[in-house]
């Protein structure tokens, strides 16, 4: 749900990182951080564990200029990708523009992928959105790690709507800011044609 | 019931209103800072001391905390907990919830109570409310109203231009 506010000329979206446990959701947005200047984002909060797994949610706010006289910012937004932290995932959903799917290209977690899709695709219709109309893009993380599964055979599996498709190793940057590009691309044409 | 993939707008005007009301807010409570925000995590006004707090990882974080708290109500079979409340040594926090829509956040230390907050903010909300429909029904009438948008001439240069 765009957020317009003309008083001071600002757009806020939300885009949302989902995917199973582990699959680099937060080594997304925590590289996009770094790489970022300060003047063009806010403070990352990270509500985790102990052992640094995502408990809530991450958050980062980021200023990508603007369009039309009107500031452009992306709220981004991880969920816990752990199965069990289902009821906290749901609440993240709230309120998207559009999502980000972090596949973990390990052949060993393809059914952790196909559960995390069946998942996203359910807690959406939950809050009124539906995944073959909502802003999407499809990440495939990881591709520097052995006994990985082709990109190919992954995106027969993991595609939902032949959405555009990135192959990343987030730990380097590698594909990192293209898929949010191409999210946030589909959200502005979303924002066009209502 | 607006629907969940509805944009929300806010005009120059509900905006003006909703600072008003907050810095009357403020004012009546003897508080630090008011903030009003929606619920998906977005600041819609403030008044007082907000130079002094990181206003957009606080709206982030109230919403996640009124949405967590809205996950435990439905649990225990209520509609929904309206008010939380943050004790800390020195600052503390009232969170309520405004039209179904809306978090009014007041941060205020030993110069009030919790029962002046909780009486202004009640005289408050009435209030608060009516500028927040007069804003959805606004916002629901989208491309109806006297105002075209903006974004319906955005072109894919201008999209682009952002990603450079």
């Amino acid at each position: 749900m765009t957020f317009i506010n003309y008083a001071s000329k600002e757009i806020n979206c939300k885009i949302v990182y989902y995917g199973p446990g582990l699959g680099g959701k937060t080594t997304n947005l925590s590289y996009i951080y770094n790489k970022t200047a300060p003047e063009a984002k806010g403070k990352m909060i990270s509500l985790a564990t102990e052992t640094d797994r995502t408990l809530f949610f991450d958050f980062l706010p980021l200023d990508l200029g603007t369009i039309r006289g009107f500031t452009t910012r992306f709220h981004l937004y991880t969920v816990p990708g752990q199965v069990f932290y289902d009821a906290s995932r749901k609440l993240i959903l709230k309120g998207v523009d559009g999502v980000v799917f972090v596949a973990d290209s390990q052949s060993e977690r393809m059914e952790a992928n196909i559960e995390s899709v069946r998942n996203l695709e359910q807690n959406l219709v939950e809050h009124g959105f539906d995944l073959s109309t909502i802003p999407y893009a499809l990440q495939f993380n990881k591709r520097d790690l052995p006994e990985i599964l082709p990109s190919d055979e992954m995106y027969r599996i993991l595609n939902y709507k032949r959405e555009p498709t990135f192959e990343a190793v987030a730990t380097e940057g590698i594909g990192v800011f293209d898929t949010l590009k191409s999210v946030a691309k589909q959200i502005l044409i979303e924002l066009r044609k209502k | 019931m607006i629907s969940s993939s509805a944009h929300l707008v806010l005009h120059e005007d509900d905006h003006r209103l909703f600072g008003e009301s907050l810095r009357r807010l403020r004012q009546d409570a003897n508080a630090k800072a008011v903030f009003l925000i929606d619920k998906n995590g977005q600041q819609i006004a403030a008044a007082g001391e907000i130079e002094q707090f990181d206003t957009m990882s606080l709206a982030s974080l109230t919403a996640g905390n009124v949405a967590a708290t809205d996950g435990l109500a439905k649990l225990v079979g209520e509609r929904e907990f309206s008010v939380l409340f943050h004790e800390g040594e020195q600052d503390h926090i009232h969170i309520s919830i405004v039209a179904q829509r809306g978090i009014l956040v007041v941060i205020f230390d030993d110069r009030s109570s919790l029962g002046l907050v909780r009486l202004r903010v009640k005289r408050a909300n009435a209030e608060l409310e009516k500028i927040f429909e007069s804003m959805l029904q606004k916002g629901q009438g989208g491309g109806t109203g006297e105002r075209t948008s903006p974004f319906s001439e955005i072109t894919d240069e201008d999209i682009d231009a952002l990603f450079t």
